[in-house]
C-alpha cells in the first residue's frame, strides 16, 4: 500500500516537472498592471507556461524574494542595502537586477490655474519642501499652495524626494494620497493644488512643463523627451530575480519581456519602453 | 455511590458546554497571542537594538579574518549560530554590501550633523528635535528618506483629533436617538428607526471613506469654507457616522432594559414623559450608556479605512480641526507594505500597533471600572 502511494507521488512529481512550473511574480503596485499584461500575452503565446502576478508593494515583493516565495520581484525603486543583505543571508547571492521599463513623472496643477505652465526643478523643490508657500512667488496668483503628495510607501514618493527635493523632507503639511489617481482627483478639484505622479495619468489636471534650470524653457513630459533624457524627472522600473532561478523558463520569460515584443506592450499601460541599447536583443 | 443532585448533564449538553468553554478560552488566548506577536516585532525598539542612523560604523571587508567573530556577528545582525552556518564568501559579500551602502550616501548627507542620529531612540520618538533644514525643534514623521525621522507626536495628535470629533458628533446623536426610540417613540416609528440606524453599520468602512472623500468633503468645505478639502473634521464626521449604529444599539439596549416599574412609578408621581426619560431612565441606564461610549471610542480610534481615505494624511503637529491629519491606524496601513521587513521603519510601525493596542486596552479597562462604580452607585451599595 505504502509503496503504491510512493509510486503515485513520484509519478505526479514527474508529471509536474514535465509541465513548466508556474512563474510567480510579486511586488510593486506601479508595475502590477504591466506585469499582468506581459503575463497574459506571454501565456497566450506559450500555453504550457503559467504565470501568477500579484501586487502588494515593492517592499512586500522584496520580502517575498528573500523568503523565496516568489520567483520574480517587481520594483519601482532600486533594491536597498538592507534588502540585499537579507537576500544574501538567505540564498547567499545578490539578486540580479533587470531594467524593464521607463516611467516619466509629471507635475500636475489644476486646469483652472491658468498662470502656471512651467516650473523649474528649483522651484519645484521649493514648493514641495514648503519654502515657497504662495503661488505669487513663482509667478502665479496670490493664493496659498496646497501640496498633494503620495504615501511614503510609494516608490514614486521616494523617487521624487530623492531627485526633485534632493533628499530634503516634504513639507509636513503635504497631504498624502493613496494613489496617483487620487492625487489627480484632488488636484483637479483644488485650484491651488499641486501634485505629482506618472506621466501617463492625466485627465482632469494640467501637466506642467519642467525646466532643469530656472530661466530655461520648460520641457514637456512627452515620450521622446523622456527617452532622450531631456525631461528631467524620470526613472527606471525593475525586476529582480534570485540568480539561482535565472535559467530555463524564467530566463526565457525575462528575456522576452525585455525584448522588442515585451517592450511593445509597455506603452499600452502608460509607461515608456526601454531605450534600444538596454533591451535583451 | 453518593446521592446525585439534580439531573446529570446529557452527553450532548456536556459536549456543547465544553465546546463553548473552549471557544471562549480560545478567544481570550487569541487576543493575548496577537498582542504578544505585535509586541515581539516591536521589542527591538524597546530594547534599543534598532539603529536608523544614516552613517554607521563600517568594518572593511578586508578585515574579515581579523575581527573577532562575536563582534562580526553583532555587526552583521546575526546570532553566532546563524553566522557559523555561513561560509566565508557570504560573510564577505555581506560586509561588502555594507561598505557599498556607506559609499552610496551622498557627500552632503555624510557630514550632516544628524547623519549619526538614531531616530528610534525614545527622545527622538517623543520629543521634538532641530533637524537639519528646520529652523526650530520640530516633531517630524518622515520615515522614508535619507535621514529618517520617526516622531510619534503628529500621529497621536491625528488619531486623537479624529476620534474626538467623531465622538463629539456621534455620541449626542446616537444617545438622543436611543432615548427617543426606547422611551418616547410610538411603536410604529420605532420599527422604522431602529433597523434604519442599524442598517448604517452594514456600510463597509471603505465605502464610507469613499463617500467622505467624494461627497462629504466637498459639501462640508462649501459649508464651512476652510482651506484643506480633506482634514480631521471630514474624517471625524465620517468616523462618527460609522460609530453611530454601535453606540446607538448598545445604548438602546441599556435604556430598554431599565425596569418598567421605574417608568411607571415616575409617571404615577406626575412626571412627564420627557422628565421620566431624561431624569429617571437615562441615569438608571448610565453604566450601559457609558459602555456604549467606550466602545464607540474604541471603534473610532481603531478605524482605519475612513481616516486613510478622508483625513488627508499630512503628519502635522496642529490642533486645528480643519488641518489635514494623519492617524496611527492609517499610518500603519499605508506604510507597512513597503517597510523593509526587520528594518527600523518596520519596527516603529509595530511599535505604533503596540501603543494603539495599549491605548484601547487601557480605555476599556478604565471604562470597565467606571461602569462598575456607576452600577454600584445605582444599586445603592
Amino acid at each position: 500500500m505504502k509503496s503504491k502511494f510512493a509510486l503515485l507521488a513520484a509519478g505526479l512529481l514527474a508529471a509536474a516537472h514535465a509541465l513548466a512550473g508556474p512563474i510567480s511574480v510579486k511586488g510593486s503596485d506601479t508595475l502590477v498592471v504591466l506585469a499582468q499584461k506581459w503575463a497574459e500575452v506571454y501565456m497566450a503565446a506559450h500555453p504550457a507556461q503559467k504565470i501568477q502576478v500579484t501586487g502588494g508593494g515593492t517592499g512586500t515583493g522584496f520580502a517575498a524574494l528573500q523568503n523565496q516565495t516568489t520567483d520574480l520581484c517587481n520594483a519601482s525603486r532600486k533594491i536597498k542595502a538592507k534588502e540585499i543583505e537579507q537576500c544574501v543571508k538567505v540564498f547567499g547571492k545578490r539578486p540580479t537586477e533587470y531594467k524593464v521599463a521607463l516611467d516619466g513623472l509629471s507635475v500636475y496643477v489644476s486646469a483652472s490655474n491658468s498662470k502656471i505652465d512651467s516650473l523649474s526643478l528649483e522651484e519645484l523643490e521649493g514648493i514641495f519642501t514648503g519654502a515657497i508657500k504662495n503661488w505669487k512667488e513663482v509667478g502665479g496668483e496670490d493664493a496659498p499652495i496646497t501640496i498633494y503628495s503620495r504615501e511614503n510607501s510609494s516608490g514614486t514618493y521616494e523617487f521624487f524626494k530623492e531627485h526633485v527635493l534632493k533628499g530634503k523632507d516634504f513639507a509636513s503639511g503635504a497631504q498624502t494620497m493613496p494613489g496617483t489617481a487620487a492625487v489627480l482627483q484632488a488636484v483637479s478639484k483644488d485650484k491651488n493644488g499641486i501634485g505629482y505622479g506618472g506621466a501617463a495619468y492625466g485627465a482632469g489636471a494640467k501637466h506642467l512643463k519642467v525646466s532643469p534650470v530656472k530661466g530655461e524653457a520648460g520641457i514637456e513630459p512627452s515620450e521622446e523627451n523622456v527617452l532622450a533624457g531631456k525631461y528631467p524627472i524620470w526613472r527606471y522600473l525593475y525586476v529582480y530575480v534570485n540568480p539561482a532561478l535565472d535559467k530555463g523558463d524564467i530566463a526565457a520569460y525575462l528575456k522576452w519581456l525585455r525584448g522588442d515584443e515585451g517592450q511593445k506592450l509597455v506603452k499600452d499601460v502608460g509607461y515608456y519602453p526601454l531605450q534600444k541599447n538596454l533591451r535583451s536583443n | 455511590m453518593g446521592i446525585h443532585r439534580g439531573h446529570r448533564a446529557r452527553p450532548l449538553e456536556w459536549i456543547a458546554e465544553r465546546l463553548i468553554f473552549g471557544i471562549s478560552f480560545l478567544t481570550i488566548a487569541m487576543v493575548f497571542l496577537i498582542f504578544l506577536f505585535i509586541a515581539r516585532e516591536a521589542l527591538p525598539v524597546f530594547l534599543g537594538e534598532t539603529n536608523s542612523a544614516l552613517v554607521q560604523e563600517v568594518i572593511p571587508s578586508t578585515d574579515l579574518g581579523k575581527v573577532p567573530r562575536e563582534r562580526l556577528a553583532s555587526y552583521l545582525g546575526m546570532t553566532p549560530a546563524e553566522m557559523a552556518s555561513k561560509d566565508e564568501e557570504t560573510l564577505k559579500t555581506l560586509m561588502e554590501i555594507r561598505e557599498e551602502a556607506a559609499k552610496d550616501v551622498p557627500e552632503r548627507f555624510r557630514n550632516d550633523k544628524d547623519a549619526k542620529v538614531n531616530a528610534t531612540q525614545w527622545r527622538y520618538l517623543l520629543l521634538p528635535h532641530a533637524w537639519t533644514g528646520y529652523a526650530k525643534p520640530e516633531s517630524i514623521w518622515q520615515p522614508v528618506g535619507t535621514i529618517a525621522k520617526y516622531n510619534l507626536l503628529p500621529l497621536f495628535i491625528g488619531s486623537l483629533k479624529t476620534t474626538v470629533i467623531g465622538l463629539a458628533f456621534a455620541v449626542p446623536l446616537a444617545l438622543a436617538a436611543a432615548l427617543y426610540v426606547s422611551q418616547l417613540a410610538p411603536v410604529s416609528m420605532k420599527e422604522w428607526i431602529k433597523p434604519g440606524v442599524e442598517f448604517l453599520s452594514g456600510i463597509p468602512s471603505v465605502v464610507m471613506g469613499a463617500f467622505a472623500f467624494l461627497v462629504l468633503a466637498g459639501v462640508l468645505q462649501s459649508l464651512f469654507g476652510y482651506r484643506f478639502r480633506l482634514n480631521a473634521f471630514v474624517a471625524g464626521i465620517a468616523l462618527g457616522l460609522t460609530s453611530i449604529p454601535l453606540i446607538f444599539s448598545i445604548a438602546e439596549d441599556a435604556l430598554t432594559s431599565v425596569p418598567r416599574a421605574y417608568v411607571q412609578a415616575a409617571l404615577a408621581l406626575g412626571a412627564s414623559k420627557w422628565q421620566t426619560a431624561f431624569q429617571i431612565v437615562l441615569p438608571a441606564a448610565a453604566p450601559g450608556v457609558f459602555a456604549a461610549i467606550i466602545l464607540g471610542f474604541g471603534r473610532c480610534i481603531g478605524e482605519t479605512m475612513v481616516v486613510l481615505i478622508a483625513s488627508g494624511n499630512a503628519s502635522v503637529v496642529s490642533w486645528n480641526l480643519f488641518d489635514s491629519t494623519r492617524s496611527l491606524t492609517a499610518t500603519i496601513a499605508a506604510e507597512m507594505a513597503e517597510a523593509v521587513s526587520g528594518g527600523p521603519h518596520y519596527r516603529v510601525l509595530f511599535l505604533l500597533g503596540t501603543l494603539l493596542f495599549g491605548v484601547t486596552f487601557i480605555t476599556n479597562f478604565v471604562g470597565e471600572q467606571v461602569m462598575h462604580r456607576l452600577r454600584r452607585g445605582r444599586e445603592g451599595r
